[in-house]
């Protein structure tokens, strides 16, 4: 009944793998290519930054690593395993137990309080509530004390709910964080927060992927993916 | 499992929107309790004219057989079946095949003037032999006739007439100068006894078979003839003995079992209460309508909601779980409301409707409540199916994408 995962793969194996992959989005007005045969390898442990102007395909393309949708052709291989093969239930088990997210606009569930948005990941992954304590800790972690804990999303601020979007992203242990633009609806103080708190979860060893505009935050991640057009500029 | 995240997030998706989700509940109540109640009356109904009915359903009637089974034969010189009476050798015949199964009595009947002081008005005579009126009537008050100028009257009769022991009626039509006309004095007044097939004493005069043929000639020549059975079980059987030993060569009676009259009624009353129940079923169609209008709306005002929820890992199913959950939240207190309310209404409508309770908590007249649930919970579930599938089937990216 559980559905925890397949348990880490070998260190070896890249956490992404994209092979000539292109993301076709077919409209009325005609066809939009938003990835053109894209080749990536990410490794464990790394720190990487997808740059490039807007509408030139980072989202998809995060998308894509994170499992929320399905390249048109190519291969894409997460932790080894090859997407395009899998059901939508494994895909979706996918994206509780292996990946994190971050986005843009924090996407927490309105319906619930703050904790019970960390909390939720953790009953759909265990089928029961988090008796560890490992909730309240992550909460604490991100800097949300008890009494905020108790909010709904509409009752904090914009920083308070990132710190509780990064708590979610973080509940499951995920083997990847992938992160929209994080900071784009932050000021710069609060924005900056984020940032560090980012980079300590890389120091302690996470792969964090981010996707971001501004060069002062791509400047912080080990390596730079610039895309442009759907293609790999560097 | 101790907690369903999945049913906490539809039950306050539910209340959230309390007041869009009560006015979607309320159309389930209404028709829960139209149906549940409207079936209860007919349940109430034919419970009380059954039982009616059943108080005159062992008697069989036996009467000419005037129908037109043999159209052409008009001309031809008229055969015995052909009379509009029944006559002395066709009642022995009645007699000996129906004797065992019950009383066999023969009746005269006749609608005549009368007049009582200076009013003149119609009525019911009949014609019986002395030995049946002392099987067949009970006499509340005074004596059975005896004399050809004597009769007896039903309650009915007495009290519209202000008739007393001892009243005078003038029977026949004074101013026909053909008809005969007899003085005769009232001797008893009848009991009560109720609608009956057979005989209709109640509202009638009724006089010794001598006075009768006096009167109006014919006789042994019966206007029918009736048999009051000992086992309403034994309807059939007799029915059957009585047709064999007439009916043989030619139809000459007709025998009316009060049985099938009763059951003929009754699924008169069911017919009429299903029919009624259909249009009572339209409220729910209107109910199912404004079900599906709220979840649709809910799917709609959530989809961002629903593609955060995909994206952290729901799954479809679940997803789907959640929007059934809430439309299943919303038929099951609006049928529990309407439940509630259909116990009253319904029996209140009963009262109204069938003029007696005494039914209503039975268990033909309560299977109602909860058959009416159960149609007001599956017309919620159904109508909910397809938003819900709508919700679960959103992409996930275009669902976050939505604002
Ligand atoms: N669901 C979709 N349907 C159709 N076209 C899409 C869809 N998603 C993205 N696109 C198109 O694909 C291209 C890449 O879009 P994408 O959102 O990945 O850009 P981006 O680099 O993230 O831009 P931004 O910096 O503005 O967020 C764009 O031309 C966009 O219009
Ligand atoms: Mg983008």
């Amino acid at each position: 009944m559980n559905r925890s995962s397949d348990g880490r793969t070998m260190t070896t194996v890249p956490v992404i793998e994209m092979a000539d992959v292109s993301k076709i989005y077919p409209l009325p007005s005609g066809d939009v290519l938003a990835l053109d045969h894209l080749s990536i390898r990410i490794e464990r442990g790394e720190f990487v930054a997808i740059m490039g102007p807007s509408g030139s395909g980072k989202s998809t393309l995060l998308n894509q690593i994170g499992g929320l949708d399905v390249p048109t052709s190519g291969i894409l291989r997460i932790t080894g395993r090859n997407i395009r093969k899998m059901s939508d239930d494994s895909l979706t088990d996918l994206r509780l137990n292996t990946i994190g997210y971050i986005f843009q606009k924090f996407n927490l569930i309105p319906l619930l309080s703050a904790y019970e948005n960390v909390e939720y990941p953790y009953i759909l992954k265990h089928r029961c509530n988090d008796t560890t304590g490992r909730v309240s800790k992550l909460l604490a972690d991100v800097g949300i004390n008890k009494r905020m804990a108790k909010h709904k999303p509409a009752e904090l601020s914009g920083g308070q709910q990132q710190r509780v979007a990064i708590a979610r992203a973080l509940i499951n242990d995920p083997d990847i964080l992938l992160c929209d633009e994080p900071t784009g609806n932050l000021d710069t103080k609060t924005g900056a927060q984020i940032m560090a708190m980012l980079t300590a979860l890389h120091d302690q060893g996470r792969t964090v992927i981010i996707v971001t505009h501004d060069p002062s935050i791509g400047a912080q991640a080990e390596r730079t993916i610039r895309i442009k057009d759907g293609k790999v500029e560097s | 499992m101790k907690k369903d995240i999945i049913l906490q997030i539809s039950v306050r998706s539910i209340r959230l929107n309390f007041l869009r989700s009560l006015l979607a509940a309320i159309g389930i109540v209404i028709g829960v309790v139209a149906i549940s109640s409207m079936g209860m009356m007919g349940a109430n109904m034919t419970m009380s004219v059954t039982e009616e009915l059943s108080a005159m359903a062992n008697v069989l009637v036996v009467k000419p057989d005037s129908g037109g089974g043999g159209g052409g034969m008009m001309g031809g010189g008229g055969s015995s079946s052909d009379d509009d009476y029944i006559d002395k050798d066709q009642f022995d015949d009645i007699e000996r095949a129906a004797g065992k199964y019950g009383n066999v009595y023969p009746l005269y009947q006749e609608s005549d003037t009368i007049k009582i002081g200076d009013e003149e008005r119609r009525a019911t005579i009949y014609g019986m032999r002395d030995e049946d009126m002392a099987t067949i009537l009970t006499v509340a008050n005074g004596t059975l006739p005896q004399t050809s100028n004597a009769v007896v009257v039903g309650p009915t009769f007495a009290e519209n007439n202000d008739l007393t022991i001892g009243s005078r009626i003038t029977i026949g039509d004074e101013d026909d100068e053909e008809a005969i006309i007899q003085k005769v004095r009232v001797v008893g007044i009848l009991e009560e006894k109720g609608m009956s097939m057979d005989l209709n004493s109640d509202n009638a005069i009724i006089m010794t078979e001598k006075a009768y043929t006096g009167l109006y000639g014919g006789e042994g020549e019966y206007d029918q003839v009736n048999v009051i059975l000992y086992d309403i079980d034994d309807a059939d059987t007799a029915t059957e003995a009585i047709e064999d030993q007439l009916n043989r060569k030619e139809d000459e009676v007709q025998v009316q079992d009060s049985s099938r009259m009763m059951e003929s009624i009754t699924s008169t009353v069911s017919t009429l209460t299903t029919f009624v129940m259909a249009i009572a079923g339209i409220s729910l169609l209107v109910a199912a309508t404004s079900i599906f209008n709220v979840m649709m709306m809910s799917v709609t005002e959530r989809i961002r909601e629903i593609g955060i929820l995909r994206s952290i890992g729901t799954r479809k199913s679940e997803v789907l779980r959640m929007f059934i959950y809430e439309a299943v939240i919303l038929g099951l207190v609006g049928a529990i409301i309407g439940a509630i309310m259909s116990v009253i209404l319904g029996w209140l409508v009963v009262l109204a409707m069938v003029g007696t309770t005494k039914y209503f908590f039975t268990f033909a007249s309560l299977i109602y409540v909860p058959v009416s649930m159960a149609i007001g919970i599956v017309i919620c579930i159904v109508s909910g199916v397809y938003p819900a599938w709508r919700a679960a089937n959103l992409d996930p990216i275009e669902a976050l994408r939505s604002d």
